[in-house]
């Protein structure tokens, strides 16, 4: 077997007396797509926290293709290919989209912290940054300030950003969160042309977004994870039902995608 | 819409023409405005206020390279322009005295030395104070620049004491063949300063460390995960607006021959955080705008009144309050309001906003002009045109509430009609 894109052994998190991550372990191969569901407050969000070095763990590691990236800062993480979005879109609010992608570009091409080129010239960002425009279909909007651009944009634009590094690894923290049923499925098939060949982790509420996209699903509850393996074997999984899926509606969802 | 945008990146950027015209245009002109000034045959003492107004350009530009592009609010900006001076003063000294190189070393050289000087004290300063960003650097910066200043005080050998340092400018190599004697042979060194120091600014603002700078002043958090560390961009754009802001310091040098631990201290660090912010901090002409109008207010205003600091302090709180985006604001909103409404109606709601605003100046100036006489105690009186305004008489007060409560009124009037026609 290939070293896995993604190796997390024995990990906790604690926020004081708060044990909000308690000993997650998850191996994901490379090219996988991998969702991890679970109730609010059950701390998907923290454990991309811990993955993408925001967070440092209590205990545990994170191995990246084979190589240790716990307590590297989160820069040198998305350095060496790790990549995340935000479940509230986090993005240059006073700069265009255009700026935007192009920031996130930026490393990838090999300009630095560079202050001795015209950013105007580097036809290699301009190619890239319109490249990725034209993939989440915002180039028409390539000038609008992001903080103007309506909510669907804004989280198009957080894939956008996310992906524009090029990194081969993304974690996507509810890149569809209050959308309407349209929006959501652009933003489907957006992320499965964006991420096409790349290991893909994402967190999701909307059960037909996940079975739609993931072809392994880990449930976290309380800090663990309590069924991890095929959809099929998740829906079916008494214990995840119970747990997190007794919630009626959530019963209705699940059975709608299926 | 989409079918007709082609995915091709020369459409995306501005047109050569564009970019002409909104990049290489304004600085020709710059350039060209401050050639013809000669041509004028201005008196010595408006050539003095055109340097003051020179330095000042390139010092605001260097402090909003940290507030207005990088979101980091210092209170201590002076120090760099003082270190920056300082430096140059000694190297002035230096030439004068033949030491070694720097006999060969031209004066009007001299802002390379105070640029080089702002940046190495910033790279120092900066390693500490850009670990944070938001109050935690606006207070080290506050704190450095006590301390940098109750040096100045401290150390005579440096600072030269109360007195300061002193220097003579016309000596060593000639550049350009300019003595830098008389004083319109410094306006064109301060000219030629201010134009390279803007160009180096405005450059900087196209590079990817400037962009960057922006993207870390919106989302700092962001910026980590899109492969860079805020922290050394940010120490980057401290650095380089440390050097800039010597820059300014070294042309002050040669043209005042003299500085005192005065200049690093918090008046001046004040002075260019209000010269940048009432310019307009998120407009690259802001600064520049804020440095002409208060190096001139300063010159002109100072003479007219003692109470000019209090009509900044009223310009400051206005601009704060109403017109955040600065004079440059101002003018790029009534740039678009001609564009939207066309020139008539245009000129017919700003004509009106205007007339509110000159309005309420006047009744501003009146209270404030008889308040301070009264305060002197010398019994003396405010007469503009020939009115005895006494602090007794019913006129003044008519005068001061009339055209206030008046003034008022049309602002408001116009705002309410401008929205109901928006
Ligand atoms: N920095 C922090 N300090 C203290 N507690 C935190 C911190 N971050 C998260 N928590 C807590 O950890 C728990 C898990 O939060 P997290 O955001 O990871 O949940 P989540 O699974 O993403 O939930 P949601 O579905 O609502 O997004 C919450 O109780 C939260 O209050
Ligand atoms: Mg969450």
């Amino acid at each position: 077997m290939s070293t896995p894109a993604l190796e997390i052994a024995g990990l906790h998190k604690k926020f004081g007396p708060a044990h909000i991550i308690r000993g997650v372990d998850l191996t994901i191969a490379k090219g996988e797509r991998h969702a991890i569901i679970g109730p609010n407050g059950a701390g998907k969000s923290t454990l991309f926290n811990l993955i993408s070095g925001y967070f440092q763990p209590s205990e545990g590691s994170v191995t990246m293709n084979g190589a240790p990236i716990s307590g590297l800062p989160a820069f040198e993480i998305n350095r060496r290919g790790l990549s995340r979005s935000f479940q509230v879109s986090n993005i240059f609010a006073n700069m265009t989209v255009r700026e935007n992608v192009r920031c996130g570009v930026l490393h990838s091409m090999g300009y630095g912290y560079s202050f001795w080129r015209n950013i105007g010239n580097l036809r290699s960002v301009q190619e890239k940054t319109a490249e990725i425009l034209e993939k989440v279909e915002l180039l028409d909007k390539a000038h609008v300030p992001a903080a103007l651009l309506p909510y669907a944009d804004q989280r198009t634009l957080e894939i956008a950003v996310t992906i524009a590094g090029g990194a081969d690894v993304i974690l996507l923290d509810e890149p569809t969160a209050g959308m309407s049923h349209s929006e959501t499925d652009r933003a489907v098939a957006l992320i499965r042309k964006a991420t096409e060949g790349k290991t893909l982790l994402i967190v999701e509420h909307d059960m037909g977004v996940v079975f739609d996209l993931a072809d392994t699903i880990s449930v976290l509850v309380y800090g663990e994870i309590i069924a991890s393996g095929k959809p099929e074997d998740i829906r079916g999984n008494p214990k995840v039902r119970e747990a997190y899926l007794g919630d009626e509606a959530d019963q209705q969802a699940i059975g709608g995608a299926a | 819409m989409t079918d007709t945008a082609t995915p091709d990146f020369a459409t995306l950027s501005p047109s050569r023409g564009q970019k002409f015209r909104q990049r290489v245009l304004p600085l020709i002109a710059l350039a060209l405005i401050l050639a013809l000034v000669p041509a004028l045959s201005p008196s010595r003492t408006v050539y003095s206020l055109l340097n003051a107004v020179g330095i000042n350009i390139v010092f605001a530009l260097s402090y909003n390279m940290l507030l207005g592009r990088g979101g980091l609010l210092s209170f201590g900006h002076a120090v760099y322009f003082g270190l920056g001076g300082y430096a140059a003063m000694h190297a002035m000294r230096a030439i004068e005295a033949g030491d070694g190189l720097w006999s060969g070393f031209p004066v009007f050289g001299l802002p390379v030395v105070g640029f080089a000087a702002g940046a190495l004290a910033g790279a120092v300063i900066g390693w500490p104070s850009c670990r944070r960003a938001g109050t935690a650097f606006a207070m080290i910066s506050l704190g450095v620049a006590e301390l940098i200043a109750a040096a100045g005080f401290m150390f005579a050998s440096i600072f030269g004491g109360e007195e300061g340092v002193t220097g003579d400018r016309m000596n060593g190599p000639e550049l350009f063949g300019l003595s830098l004697g008389p004083v319109s042979e410094v306006y064109l060194f301060i000219a030629f300063w201010t134009v390279v120091g803007t160009a180096m600014i405005f450059a900087f603002t196209r590079t990817p460390l400037g962009k960057l700078s922006e993207a870390t002043r919106d989302n700092p958090e962001r910026v980590q995960f899109i492969g860079f560390d805020p922290v050394r961009i940010r120490y980057m754009v401290f650095i380089a607006a440390g050097a800039f802001a010597g820059l300014s310091g070294g042309m002050a040098a040669v043209n005042y021959e003299i500085f005192t631990p005065e200049s690093l201290s918090l008046h001046p660090s004040g002075f260019v955080l209000l010269m940048a912010y009432i310019g307009g901090i998120r407009y690259f002409s802001g600064p520049i705008l804020g440095a002409v109008v208060l190096t001139v207010m300063q010159s002109m205003l100072s003479d007219f009144t003692e109470a000019w600091l209090l009509y900044l302090g009223v310009l400051f709180i206005a601009i704060i309050m109403f017109a955040p985006g600065g004079l440059a604001g101002i003018f790029h909103g009534v740039a678009g309001t001609v564009r939207r409404d066309g020139a008539g109606r245009a000129a017919r709601s700003l004509g009106l906003k205007a007339a509110g605003v000159s309005l309420l100046l006047v009744g501003l100036i009146v209270l404030i002009e008889v308040v301070i006489r009264w305060s002197n105690g010398y019994g003396e009186v405010f007469e503009p045109f020939g009115l005895m305004l006494e602090t007794g008489s019913v006129l003044t007060w008519v005068l001061v509430a009339g055209p206030i409560l008046g003034g008022a009124a049309l602002v408001r009037f116009v705002a309410k009609t401008d929205e109901g026609g928006a």
